[in-house]
């Protein structure tokens, strides 16, 4: 009797082992996602934080009146004057090839940079004035600490000579670090130190203007005809399988529709936000029916037998009392939905909002692109310096997200009514 | 009196009419789209098929779209067998359903019968956020960090991975799709009657063993649904395979060698130039009728599975 007691009792912990070895699969489970996603968002932060910051580099400019003609400002050659600076500041600096290195050092744009100053604030002619100019993408890694000087010299982008230049820059303080303003008011660059996000954020935004403008009149109108009017058929039943199976058609399908018929058939503008809207609306159209269907089957049958009892009709009991208890659902549905358009990318790749596009987009027909378009071309390019900016445009993207969830939940918590 | 006189008889509202009408017309817009969807792909597809037989794009083993490599070809302008683009999408949705079916399944199953109201109610709000991250952020965090990982690991047990290999995109591919397949089995256990629950555990079996002689056996049509969906999400994912798993293709079963997908090859021929009629751009069509036919049987055997057990318990 008591050799089955003990074999029992064995048997018994070892059953409890495996629950409690169960258990923790389940937390290792959890904690393995919500890892993943931590060292992801940790890396991508770490790695675009850099861009909030630029270096620039100050350079006592003759303004006076030999190099500027005071009288005609446009007149005066720029590029020489910021040529000619540098040269005087590095006056040892003679061998042609290492003077085409010297002018590397500053950006591409530092003739615009000293000429926009210029026109900006006469009061600098007739004196040699310090300008700050913003330092080329490789000269704003080494002064983010992120170039690796001890590598041999073969090995690295910047030479001994350019360190060397830096070197005495750094110690006349003529070195700086500020707040990286262009990264957030200028479009794309084949430059990493100029390029910005605001040309292809305009376009997420004109895009998402148009996917909201047809998506959400659209769905809660064929919700409220699904809920609300449709007498159960094989019909209804028909509209209701298509509609659960577009909302997971891969997004890519929608970009060869959006290619061959909204381009192809129709022949609207290429890269344009209105063709990319267009998409995106097909796209999230289901997202918002589902929600705004589940958010009328919510509104309790009481308030319509009350309108109807009233002598409403059913379109009246329908809009002016079930369709406003519905909105916040409906609503919350439509953010769900746009916030996802928001991080599409497959898309509008098929309708060639892929362009490199330096100008910020004025209206809903001019070639854009979007923000994780941006993304994804950035991350393509070779240049070091544009890693950095594509961890930080991810983290514009996300913060987007994440307002724009925000807002959803901050909504149905608000007018989330229990009946 | 006559004039107060009420009538009950309906009043005829055009307006009503018209709104009626309109509400119907949108809800057509959904087989609207669906038709379009399928009439403008099949009909490019027709016109590629002209040029390439159906066999050879279902069955060929070679697939180059930019060079001609037999002059008396047919369009002459590459081969087009799809049969390297379906093994690579296969491998890497594979490995993407073996990373997310057990994490998922796992996490559903602790979230739904172990977790207090108040874990729950941070972790699966958390969970949810990793399929709200946009695509082509976890493509970019593949081909970063990812890939970099896999084959410097791989190179210290003396393995050669190359650097755009299958293994990292599916590896991230299946992070994405883990909360699909929590979400939904969460709520199909859940689903389970109580009944069940109560009568294993009043038998004296353990939480564990309840949930995985009782509860998961009666859940498997809905965690089966579940799968499917997240197979059919895995198989038409663009931006993480354009990003991290390369052009190459390569017709191999091998996890660390680069892969190419049926969605990424997409994106390659209808990006950039691309001249209307070409074999080239045809041949995406085709592939997008194909992706198109396969996700729709998956999704519609899901869902018909998913309601089916519903009905089941209700």
């Amino acid at each position: 009797m008591s050799d089955l007691f003990t074999s029992a009792e064995k048997h018994l912990k070892s059953r409890h082992r495996s629950e409690s070895r169960f258990r923790w699969m389940g937390r290792l489970a959890i904690g393995f996602s919500l890892g993943f996603l931590a060292i992801m968002l940790f890396s991508i932060f770490m790695l675009g934080k850099g861009a909030l910051s630029r270096a620039e580099i100050a350079l006592p400019v003759d303004l006076t009146a030999e190099t500027v003609d005071q009288s005609d400002i446009e007149a005066t050659s720029f590029s020489k004057l910021v040529r000619n600076t540098l040269f005087e500041t590095f006056p040892e600096v003679t061998d042609r090839g290492e003077r085409r290195r010297l002018l590397g050092v500053v950006s591409a744009d530092a003739q615009y940079e000293l000429k926009r100053q210029v026109l900006a604030n006469p009061e600098l002619l007739g004196q040699v004035q310090t300008i700050w100019f913003t330092a080329s993408d490789d000269i704003d890694l080494y002064a983010k600490g992120e170039v690796d000087v001890t590598l041999p010299e073969d090995q690295r982008r910047l030479k001994d000579l350019e360190l060397g230049w830096l070197n005495q820059l750094e110690v006349n303080g003529q070195l700086r670090s500020v707040f990286n303003k262009a990264f957030f008011t200028s479009g794309d660059s084949r430059e990493p130190e100029l390029a910005g996000i605001l040309s292809a954020l305009i376009g997420s935004i004109f895009s998402l203007m148009v996917c909201f403008a047809l998506s959400f009149p659209l769905g809660i109108m064929a919700a409220i005809y699904l809920e609300e009017f449709a007498k159960k058929s094989r019909w209804s039943d028909f509209i209701e399988v298509n509609i659960n199976n577009l909302a997971a058609v891969p997004s890519i399908v929608f970009g060869l529709l959006g290619l061959s018929i909204f381009l192809g058939v129709f022949g609207l503008p290429r890269s344009s936000p209105l063709v990319g809207g267009m998409v995106l609306a097909l796209m999230t159209l289901p997202t918002i029916i589902i929600a705004s269907r589940a958010s009328l089957r919510s509104v309790p049958s009481s308030i319509r037998e009350a309108a109807l009892g009233m002598g409403a009709t059913q379109v009246q009991s329908t809009f002016h009392h079930v369709m406003p208890l519905a909105m916040p659902g409906m609503l919350t549905g439509s953010i769900v939905g746009m916030a996802r358009a928001l991080g599409e990318t497959a898309p509008l790749l098929m309708i060639g909002m892929v362009a490199f596009i330096v100008d910020v987009p004025q209206g809903f027909t001019d070639a854009a692109t979007s923000l994780p378009v941006q993304v994804f071309l950035w991350a393509d390019s070779p240049e070091r310096s544009f890693l950095e900016k594509t961890s930080a445009a991810i983290l514009v993207l996300l913060g987007l997200l994440i307002v724009m969830n925000i807002a959803a939940i901050v909504l149905r918590k608000k007018f989330e009514r229990r009946y | 009196m006559a004039d107060n006189e009420i009538s009950f008889a309906g009043r005829k509202r055009p307006l009503e009419t018209l709104i009626k009408g309109a509400l119907f017309m949108s809800s057509l817009l959904a087989i609207v789209v669906t038709v379009g969807i399928v009439m403008s792909m099949a009909f490019e597809t027709w016109l590629f098929f002209e040029k390439v037989s159906v066999w050879e794009f279902l069955f060929g083993l070679e697939w180059s779209p930019q060079t001609a490599i037999r002059e008396d070809q047919v369009g002459s302008s590459g081969s087009f067998g799809a049969v390297p683009l379906i093994a690579g999408t296969l491998l890497i949705s594979s490995i993407a359903m073996l990373v997310a079916a057990p994490v998922g399944l796992i996490s559903a199953i602790y979230l739904a019968e172990y977790a207090s109201a108040r874990v729950r109610s941070y972790a699966k709000p958390l969970l949810e956020i990793l399929a709200g991250i946009p695509s082509v952020v976890y493509g970019f965090f593949a081909a970063l960090v990812v890939a970099p990982f896999i084959r410097m690991t791989g190179g210290q047990f003396g393995l050669e991975v190359a650097s755009e290999s299958a293994l990292a995109a599916g590896l991230v591919m299946g992070v994405m799709i883990i909360p699909l397949i929590s979400s939904l089995s969460d709520d199909v256990i859940n689903a389970v009657p109580n009944a069940l629950r109560e009568a294993s555990l009043g038998m004296g079996a353990t939480q564990a063993e309840t949930i995985k002689k009782v509860i998961v056996p009666a859940a498997v049509p809905g965690i089966a649904g579940s799968f499917l969906l997240a197979a059919s999400a895995a198989i038409g994912e663009t931006m993480i395979v354009v990003m991290a798993a390369g052009l190459a293709a390569n017709l191999t079963a091998n996890p660390l060698e680069a892969v190419t997908t049926v969605t990424a090859q997409i994106v390659a021929l209808l990006t950039g130039d691309q001249e209307f009629d070409s074999a080239k751009t045809l041949s995406a069509f085709a592939l997008g009728l194909l992706l198109f036919i396969t996700t729709l049987f998956l999704n519609v055997i899901a869902m018909r599975i998913v309601n089916k057990y519903r009905e089941q318990y209700e």
